[in-house]
């Protein structure tokens, strides 16, 4: 028992955290799997480095940390977050999560098309596409975090998508996080459910705002759900946009289970966190559906980011396209594995899978890992990974045109991240992928992605 | 006073043990003049070419660099770019994600800086680089694209001709810029080249053949050997080079050693 303790740290805060959680109305079905999942983490406590999964990402910080539940706030302090986060009129919808809770004050539906719902969750328990799709997707045997945020459902947003239905802007989930003096933690769930031929582009934002004079440690948990459940020939591009403060830990698991001709397109921006671990798994359920997933991964001091993806093939004629992209300084450390699991029926299956990395410094440090697990014997599936330091080549020729050291060393840093962020569509998405570089290398103003050139292969056309 | 001298000149490659390639250069170039330096492989002559743009992959031991009264070793890559030096590579190199007329413009602004001139706005910018598109006959499609990827060996030697026009050096150092072009090429490439040659400025090529020569008439031909320039003389060296290839100056070379 001794033992076991050991290995499976459980904070005694951690439970009585949970009687605090406010009703969420009566439903046998959620009590009854809200339960299930607690009760799976009590089993298993917080992963450890001993588990494969976990090996490159220690998370025993998290676990000795008492967190407690973040509570909502619409303070000064809250409307500046909202404001410098949001995407204003670039977004269709905006619906603003402060530490966790909705906070319809700093929302904005917008005019969806008849049918489309964006809801808080904690609102939408009653639907039956809730019940019959939350917690299918993402599983809780699979993942002590998952786990937990399932137990701990309480907010976040429901994204509906009747047939044919095709809102013309980005729907845009913001999560906000503002500490405390005390270690708070939240747990946003997001399901979508797209039905036959709907369309839609979903961004989710995970940002810190500093607590400013009044104080505060910054220290801050995010463990995030998301699940997106999508019918045949309907298109989902989301972006996830993880700009939390440089001492927030960011947990994540993102579901998706793709009918047959539905595509999905994933563009994953990290940028801030101390400790990020991102999982990502696609299930390609129908014969033709195609997924994309792209990441960058831009990381300095001794911050860490670990993004696992599963790709799996679970019918034949599917297309999948995978590219990260790492940009690690100083001593940040990155980790991505990226598996593909193409099942025996799976065939016609055609799946490349890139993993670029880019070291600025002797002392950061990344492990990639290419796992490929084929059982059809017709496919086509590659993968190919590259990491070193910038091209000392490419600075001179840059250098003996004028251009100074440090400028080509920011430029060639630049163009590497801009191979993610040209392919994404959502104009704020990339405005403030740009910034930050502006400010994190120092880069001249006028340079922008679009005055950068570069073959196309790979970009999602509208 | 000569725009370029060159004294002693001794450099080997930047690395512990690294190989002696210069073993004491000595040359001057003066402003309007075209010199060609001439060699069999692994005499040296790219590595001067290298060495006098500021690549830090070799290092001088010895001797001593002057360019237009300044003392050039002292000068980073950068600088010497900035105070009218360009190096036409004999290897353009690939740069995936930057648009060649984002670079151009930065390194022509970084110039103008240096020599406190404004900077060009993008009107000026694309004026300038109009013109020189039309001299190398260049599709303007070029300008959007990565600089150098994809691009076949003659549309990249094209390119660092185009450049070297645009930035307008007073030295232009051009590394067998000759090397994997067809004819057609050729005579474009050295069209350009021609087109800079005034009396401001002086151009140094080194080349393995002689038939660049043809399109631009040096008016001294070096022969350099083991990193020393051995032989001097006019265009006709070349020629005689072309016919009895370098075994006979080795050996001219070695009687007078």
């Amino acid at each position: 028992m001794t033992q076991l303790a050991a290995d499976r740290i459980i904070h005694p805060t951690f439970v009585p955290h949970l009687a605090k959680e406010p009703a969420l109305g009566n439903h046998s079905w959620l009590d009854q799997l809200r339960a299930t999942a607690l009760a799976r983490f009590e089993l298993t406590g917080y992963p450890t480095r001993k588990q494969e999964e976990w090996r490159f990402t220690n998370v025993d910080a998290i676990a000795r940390t008492r967190y407690s539940p973040a509570e909502s706030s619409h303070n000064a302090q809250a409307i500046e977050a909202a404001m410098r986060f949001g995407f204003g009129d670039e977004a269709l919808t905006e619906l603003v999560f402060i530490n966790g809770h909705y906070t319809p004050q700093l929302s904005r539906l917008g005019e969806l098309p008849r049918g489309v719902i964006v809801a808080p969750v904690a609102e939408s328990f009653h639907r039956p596409e809730v019940q019959a799709n939350l917690a299918r997707h993402a599983d809780v045997q699979l993942n002590p975090f998952v786990a937990m945020n399932t137990g701990l459902i309480s907010d976040g947003v429901y994204i509906h998508l009747p047939r044919n239905a095709a809102p013309a802007g980005p729907i845009h989930l913001l999560f906000v996080s503002i500490p405390t003096d005390q270690p708070t933690m939240t747990h946003p769930r997001v399901l979508v459910v797209a039905e036959e031929n709907a369309q839609a582009t979903i961004v989710e934002t995970y940002a810190g705002e500093a607590a400013g004079e009044t104080g505060g440690t910054g220290v801050y948990l995010t463990n995030a759900v998301t699940e997106i459940v999508q019918a045949p020939h309907s298109r989902i591009d989301h972006c996830k946009m993880q700009q939390e403060l440089h001492t927030a830990n960011h947990i994540a698991s993102m579901n998706v289970h793709l009918g047959h001709d539905a595509r999905f397109v994933s563009h994953s921006i990290n940028t801030g966190g101390l400790l990020t671990r991102n999982e990502v798994g696609v299930v390609l359920a129908g014969e033709h559906a195609d997924a994309t997933l792209n990441g960058l991964v831009l990381m300095d001091g001794s911050r860490h980011c670990d993004n696992h993806t599963l790709l799996d093939h679970a019918a034949a004629n599917c297309p999948s396209h995978e590219l990260y992209k790492h940009v690690l300084a100083d001593k940040s450390t990155g980790v991505f594995k990226g598996k593909i699991l193409v099942r025996k029926d799976s065939q016609k299956t055609d799946s490349k899978q890139t993993s670029k990395v880019l070291l600025l410094s002797d002392e950061a440090r990344m492990d990639s890992m290419p796992a490929l697990e084929i059982y059809a014997d017709d496919v086509k599936c590659t993968h190919g990974s590259t990491t070193g330091p910038v091209d000392e080549e490419q600075v001179f020729y840059l250098r003996s045109r004028g251009i100074a050291l440090e400028a080509a060393r920011h430029l060639m840093t630049y163009a590497f991240a801009a191979d993610i962020t040209r392919r994404i569509k959502v104009a704020p998405v990339r405005a403030r992928i740009e910034n930050f570089m502006a400010a994190q290398h120092g880069l001249p103003l006028d340079l922008r992605i679009s005055e950068l050139g570069g073959h196309d292969e790979g970009v999602v056309n509208a | 006073m000569a725009l370029l001298e060159i004294k002693n000149l001794h450099a080997r490659v930047a690395a512990p043990g690294g190989k002696d390639i210069l073993k004491g250069v000595n040359l001057t170039i003066d402003r309007g003049q075209v010199h060609a330096i001439m060699g069999k492989n692994g005499s040296g002559k790219s590595t001067l070419s290298q060495v006098l743009a500021g690549r830090e992959a070799y290092e001088v031991t010895e001797g001593s660099v002057t360019y237009d009264g300044k003392d050039l070793l002292d000068l980073s890559a950068e600088e010497r770019a900035r105070e009218g030096i360009f190096l036409a590579f004999q290897y353009p190199v690939e740069i995936p994600g930057v648009s060649t007329d984002y670079f151009l413009k930065a390194a022509v602004n970084a110039s103008r800086k240096h020599h406190n001139l404004p900077e060009l706005d993008a009107v000026q910018f694309i004026k300038l680089i109009k013109e020189k598109m039309t001299l190398l006959k260049m599709d303007p499609s070029f300008m959007k694209r990565a600089i150098n990827e994809g691009f076949s060996g003659g549309e990249k030697k094209r390119n660092e001709i185009f450049q070297m026009a645009v930035c307008n050096p007073t030295l232009a150092l051009m590394d067998e810029t000759d090397s994997g072009l067809d004819i057609d090429a050729l005579k474009i490439v050295s069209h350009g080249a021609n087109s800079l040659r005034t009396p401001e400025r002086a151009i140094l090529l080194v080349t393995h053949y002689q038939r660049l020569l043809n399109y631009i008439q040096p008016d001294f031909v070096h022969v350099m050997i083991d990193g020393r320039i051995v032989k001097t003389g006019d265009k006709n060296l070349a020629l005689e080079l072309e016919e009895r290839g370098y075994d006979w100056v080795e050996q001219e070379t070695a009687l007078t050693v």
